[in-house]
Formats: C-alpha cells, structure tokens, sequence
C-alpha cells in the first residue's frame, strides 16, 4: 500500500473516528454476529427463530447477564471477582430458607435481604483486595472456597423447595409482564435489562464510572492524578457482590429449588461473557451492555450449534473455551490495529 | 536486623514454623501420626496435586498462571479410559495422554508467548475446553476395569513402602530444584517473571522460554493425571475437577508471588507439607472436605494477607519515626537561629 492511499484511508477514517469510540464498534460487531448468527440458526434449523427459543434464551442470560454486568465493574479495575458464584448461591439459599421459614415476608425484604447479603460479601472482597493488597485473583479464588463452605455449613444438607415458598416467589420469574405475539416479556428479563440501562448510564456518563476506567486503564497516571482507587476498586467489588445477590434472588424466582451446589460455575460463564462482550481483561475497557451482549451471543451460540449441528450437549463447554478465546484473541489482534489506525489518525490530525 | 535473624522471620521460616505446630498438634492427638505408612498415605493421597504444583512453580514465577491444569489433568485421565476401553493397549493410551497434555501446554503457549494473549484469559478458555473435550470423549460414563498391573501401579508400593507416584514425585522435585534455583535456564525464568522486557532487550528468546514452560505444564499435568487413573482406577467427567484451586494454593502459599519472579521450590515444598498435614489432621478431627477447602481458601487470603498488614505497619512506624525526627531536627535548628 502507497502511502498516499493510507493518507486518504486515514483521512476518511478521522471522519467517524470521533464519532465511534473501538468499545462501541465492539457492541457493534456482537450486534452484527448475533444477528448473523439468528439469520443462519433460522434458515438452517427448523422452528429455530420462535417465541419457545427467544424465552428460553432470555430466561437462562438474565441470570448470567446479572452477575456479568458486576463482573464487567470489577474487570474494568483490573481486578477478577471468581467468587461470585458462591455469592450467587449462597444468596439463593439463604434467601430462600428465610422465605420458607417465614412466609409473611414480602418481596421487597427479600430483595433487600439478597442485596444487603451479596453485597456484604462483596465487601469483604473489596477490603481485602484494595485495603490488605491482595490479588484479586488470590482473594476471590480463596473466598470462591469460603463462601461455597459458609453455604454447605448453612445448608447441612437440606434443601429449599419450591412447595415451602411463598408462591409470590415463583410466580414471579414465570408471569408474563407484556406479550407481543408469542414473545412473553418476563419480569427477570426486565430486572437485568433495567440494571444494564443503569450501569450502562453510569459507567458512561458518571464521575465514578470514568474513574473506573481511568485507575484500569493506567492506575499509577489515576493515582498521580488523586483519584482515590483503593475506594473505588472496594466500591466495584462490593457493588459486584450486591448485583450477584440479586442474581442469586432471581436464581431463587427461576428454579424455586435450590440445593448447596447452587450457582456452582457461575463464575466461569460470567467471566466468559465479559470476555466475550469486548471487556479486556487487562481493565480500562468495556461496557456493561457489551457483557449482556456476551451473555446473550454465547447462549445463543450454544443452543443454535447443538440443534444445528445435531451434536450433544457433551460439546457445550468445548465449544465455550473455543469461543472464549477466539473472543480474546479476536480483542486483542483486531482492536489492537484498529486502535493504531486511530492513533494515526489523532497524529495526522494534529499534524495538520 | 542480623542475617540470622532475617533468615528465621522469612517467609519459609514462618512455614516452617507453622509445620511444626501442625505436626505437634496431630501427632498429640493420634500417636501414629508421624508413622511411615500414615506419611506416605498423607502424600498418596494428593501426590497428582502435588506433582503438578511444581511445574506451577516455575509457571506463576515466570510471571504466567496456568488455569487449565485439572482439566488437562481430566482430559489425559478420559483419554486412556476411553481408549483402553475401545481395545487400544494401554501403554498406547497412555502415551497418547501424554502427548495430548503436551499438545493442550503447546496450544496455552503459542496464544500466549508468541500473539500476546494474557495468560489468565488463554487457560480460563483451556480450562473450559479441554474440561469439555473429556466431556465429549466420556459423556456421562464412567469408565474402571483396567488390567490389575495399571492399578497396582497407582495404588501398590513399587520400591520398599514407596509406591511409583511418590518416587516420581521425589524425582521431579530434585529435578525441578536443580533447573529452577541451579541453572541458567531457572536464572531466565526468574528475570523473565521480575521483568520480560529486560529479559527480552537482553537478547533472551522469551517466547520460546515461555512455550516450553507452558508446554512441561501441560506434559506432568496429563501425567498427573494418569496418576490419577491408575489410583482411582476408574475415570468420569468431573475428574480432576477443581483441583487447579489447591494447586495454585500450594505455590502461593509457598511464598510465591502471582506477579512472577519471586519464590523458590524450597518454600513450595514446606506449603505442600503444611497444607497436606493441615487436612490430614483436619480429617483426623472429622472435619469435612468442604470445610478443608474452606480452611485452605482462608490460609491462601492469609499467606498474602498477613505479610502485606505487616509491612504497611512497619511503613506506618518509619513515616511517624522520620516525621518525629524531622519535628526534632526543626526545633533544634529553629533553637540555635
């Protein structure tokens, strides 16, 4: 290539570079890949693109989409929260054993309850990791192993039954809000969705959600700066903590039955789906609604292929990790460039 | 501060001490504790984590982390089931464990050493993958009716008391020793974890160093888990599963950094003795598993805990220290003026 034409190419591309941040050309191609995916999974599979699909699709991502959105807070820091599958069913658990054992309690305490719960856990994460310097790595995969053991304590081998709930409980993760057609809207659905219209907000357009970016994205220039990161990094872990209760609730509203293995794995999916959502794993970058999207395109991806393909369940994890670092690797080779091509542009600019 | 002295407060000086109490404790509370038969039961009963933690050493020191041993470790442990069971002879199989392990390190390691991916994302991927290739080889099944020599091996002494994996793991430990802390190739790991790019403007070929590490992680992992096979003598889907938790712990624990470039085998080695003493004596109590893990979970958060709280103090002590001296320093010059 001339260096005339890379001239005119970066010429052309300064037009929208101010427009089109790489994060939003990110949730742009997971946009793209997901709708590519629904046009091949439907003209391939027969009865692919129905209502039965699109509810079971959203019903099993609100879920993972939850945890993900606190995953995507605290990967932004450059920091990993690998208990929050714990969190989730240790919330579920307590919760719902407190429902049972007092059936009068309404729906706001138990929200609360989850809430105030995950959100102590995630606490004590934040503490030990922004306060006592430890890795998060380190933290997180030894309280993944404390939490899961406070839950099987607690627990002693019972288990919540649907039956012993109140029936306001299950009811509400089957209700139909709105239908469109076939499409049932359902309330979880519209939980998680709600959460990532906020965090998608604050992180865009709060003070505390661009210091998230600024201490991931270079933490020693944050710190020169004044941006206090310990507090924030202790905030993104108890606010992590606090979604994954209300992850664990509506894990609670979906499956009414819930043992000591409960949200055993979450962990993985919700890192999975950052990580396919365009949120780099070295923090500074990424969205909460690019998570969601992640969630979505991997649960989509995994039901499409194995009705597609004929193949059996057996295949889901291997196709996961396939699809986790193509993710990652896809991030950081295209991105990479794409950013070069941007930094000449911002040159030439400035040049001029 | 004498160089005594130092070497006492250390970190494995601390390790050590922790032992001894450990061993006290138990030894009190069961005498044959310190016995040989409950000595080498206590390490047959983790020798696949044990053997692997070593190789991990060298991994997290070189500035990596590999996630995806247990499931390498699974996937080496379906493949000889499921081979052996559609009538290839074992040594066969077990071979060709082998070189999957070897091909499952080579792939963690061409992602990361030489297109850059961080290591964390590259073995959490392995880690769910090869986890669900084992998934697809075994399905649901549950595969055991080796030959008697196979699980002799894995279960009967070989040499005096001494069964097989423990000789091996007494042979890759001298081994380990002498590449990491006694040569030039464990000199490289070393300044490639404290800083690759000095190693990398050094004329050092980085790359390869790293693939070559990541590609032993993956060979004594499936090792590992052939082991494992031959103690267990029968083999599922979940084999292995959740073991790179204790693993990690163990190198941690051993004074480790997760940043790399800091920690040595001598310390790695009194982390798995305290931490394979700890849950004997535990299960000695009746504790449960879950609770052990849970114990272990709090003594990984401590062994980085503590020495940090530590430090911060002593800073806290010096600043006071040096700011009273200053004080002092002004009131005398502001007395003479």
């Amino acid at each position: 290539m001339s260096n005339r034409t890379v001239r005119i190419k970066v010429k052309t591309m300064t037009a929208w570079r101010q427009r089109i941040r790489p994060e939003q050309l990110r949730e742009l191609s997971l946009v793209v890949l997901i709708a590519a995916a629904l046009l091949i999974f439907g003209w391939q599979i027969e009865n692919f693109l129905s209502a039965r699909t699109f509810n079971r699709i959203a019903t099993s991502v609100a879920i993972v989409g939850m945890v993900a959105i606190g995953q995507t807070l605290v990967v932004l820091t450059r920091n990993i929260d690998l208990s929050v599958g714990s969190i989730v069913g240790f919330t579920a658990y307590f919760v719902g054993s407190q429902l049972a054992a007092n059936n009068a309690m309404g729906a706001p305490v138990a929200v609360a309850l989850a809430v105030a719960v995950g959100g102590l856990m995630g606490l004590i994460n934040g503490l030990i990791v922004a306060y006592g310097r430890v890795p998060a790595i380190i933290t997180t995969l030894g309280t993944l192993a404390i939490y899961r053991m406070l839950l099987i304590n607690y627990a002693n081998a019972r288990t919540v039954t649907v039956d012993s709930l109140p029936s306001w409980v299950v009811d509400f993760s089957r209700q139909t809000l709105l239908s469109i057609g076939d499409f049932a809207v359902r309330p979880l659905m519209v939980v998680t969705l709600a959460t990532v219209v906020v965090f998608q907000f604050v992180l865009g357009y709060t003070v505390f959600g661009r210091r998230l970016y600024a201490i991931g994205s270079n933490p020693e220039a944050a710190r020169f700066a004044g941006l206090p990161a310990q507090r924030l990094v202790l905030i993104a872990f108890t606010l992590c903590g606090m979604l994954a209760g209300l992850a664990g609730f509506l894990f609670l509203a979906r499956f009414g039955t819930i043992t000591a293995v409960a949200g055993q794995g979450i962990e993985l999916e919700s890192v999975a789906a950052v990580v396919v959502g365009g949120v780099n794993t070295f923090g500074g970058s990424g969205t909460a609604l690019g998570a969601l999207l992640g969630a979505f395109l991997i649960d989509l991806l995994g039901q499409g292929l194995l009705r597609w393909l004929g193949i059996s369940e057996f295949w889901r994890d291997a196709l996961l990790g396939l699809l986790i670092l193509l993710a990652v690797a896809s991030d950081a080779v295209i991105l990479g460039w794409l950013r070069q091509l941007w930094q000449r542009g911002a040159e030439v600019n400035h040049g001029r | 501060m004498g160089a005594n002295l130092r070497r006492l407060v250390s970190w494995e000086g601390f390790l050590l001490g922790i032992l001894v109490l450990v061993i006290i404790v138990n030894t009190s509370r069961a005498p044959a504790y310190l016995s040989l038969t409950n000595q080498i039961n206590l390490f047959q009963l983790s020798i696949e984590k044990i053997i692997v933690a070593l190789v991990m050493t060298f991994v997290i020191i070189n500035g990596e982390i590999d996630l995806s041993v247990a499931s390498v470790m699974g996937l080496a442990a379906c493949m000889i089931a499921v081979l052996f069971e559609s009538g290839v002879p074992l040594p066969l199989a077990i071979l060709a464990a082998l070189i999957a392990g070897v091909c499952c390190g080579a792939f963690n390691g061409l992602w990361v050493a030489y297109v850059g991916l961080p290591s964390l994302a590259v073995t959490l991927a392995g880690m769910i993958g090869y986890r669900g290739v084992a998934r697809i080889l075994i399905e649901d099944r549950s595969i055991g009716g080796f030959p008697a020599w196979f699980t002799a091996l894995g279960q009967q002494p070989l040499l005096g008391p001494f069964p097989l994996s423990l000789i091996l793991f007494a042979v890759l430990f001298a081994l380990a020793i002498i590449i990491l802390q006694f040569s030039g190739i464990g000199r490289i790991i070393y300044v490639i974890g404290n800083n690759a790019a000095v190693a990398r403007y050094s004329g050092i070929d980085t790359p390869r160093l790293k693939l070559g590490v990541f590609v032993a992680s993956g060979l004594i992992a499936a090792m590992a888990g052939v082991l494992l096979a031959a103690r267990l003598g029968a083999v599922r889907g979940n084999t292995a599963e959740g073991f790179e938790l204790d693993i990690i712990t163990m190198v941690l624990l051993g004074g480790v950094s997760i940043f790399g470039g800091v920690g040595n085998l001598v310390g790695v080695g009194l982390a798995i003795l305290v931490i394979l003493n700890l849950r004997n004596g535990m299960s000695l109590l009746n504790v449960t598993g879950n609770v052990q893990t849970g114990v272990i979970g709090v003594l990984l958060i401590l062994s980085v805990l503590l020495p940090n709280l530590v430090q911060m103090a002593r800073e806290r002590l010096q600043r006071r220290t040096t700011q009273r001296k200053e004080v002092q320093v002004e009131t005398e010059t502001s007395a003479s003026s």
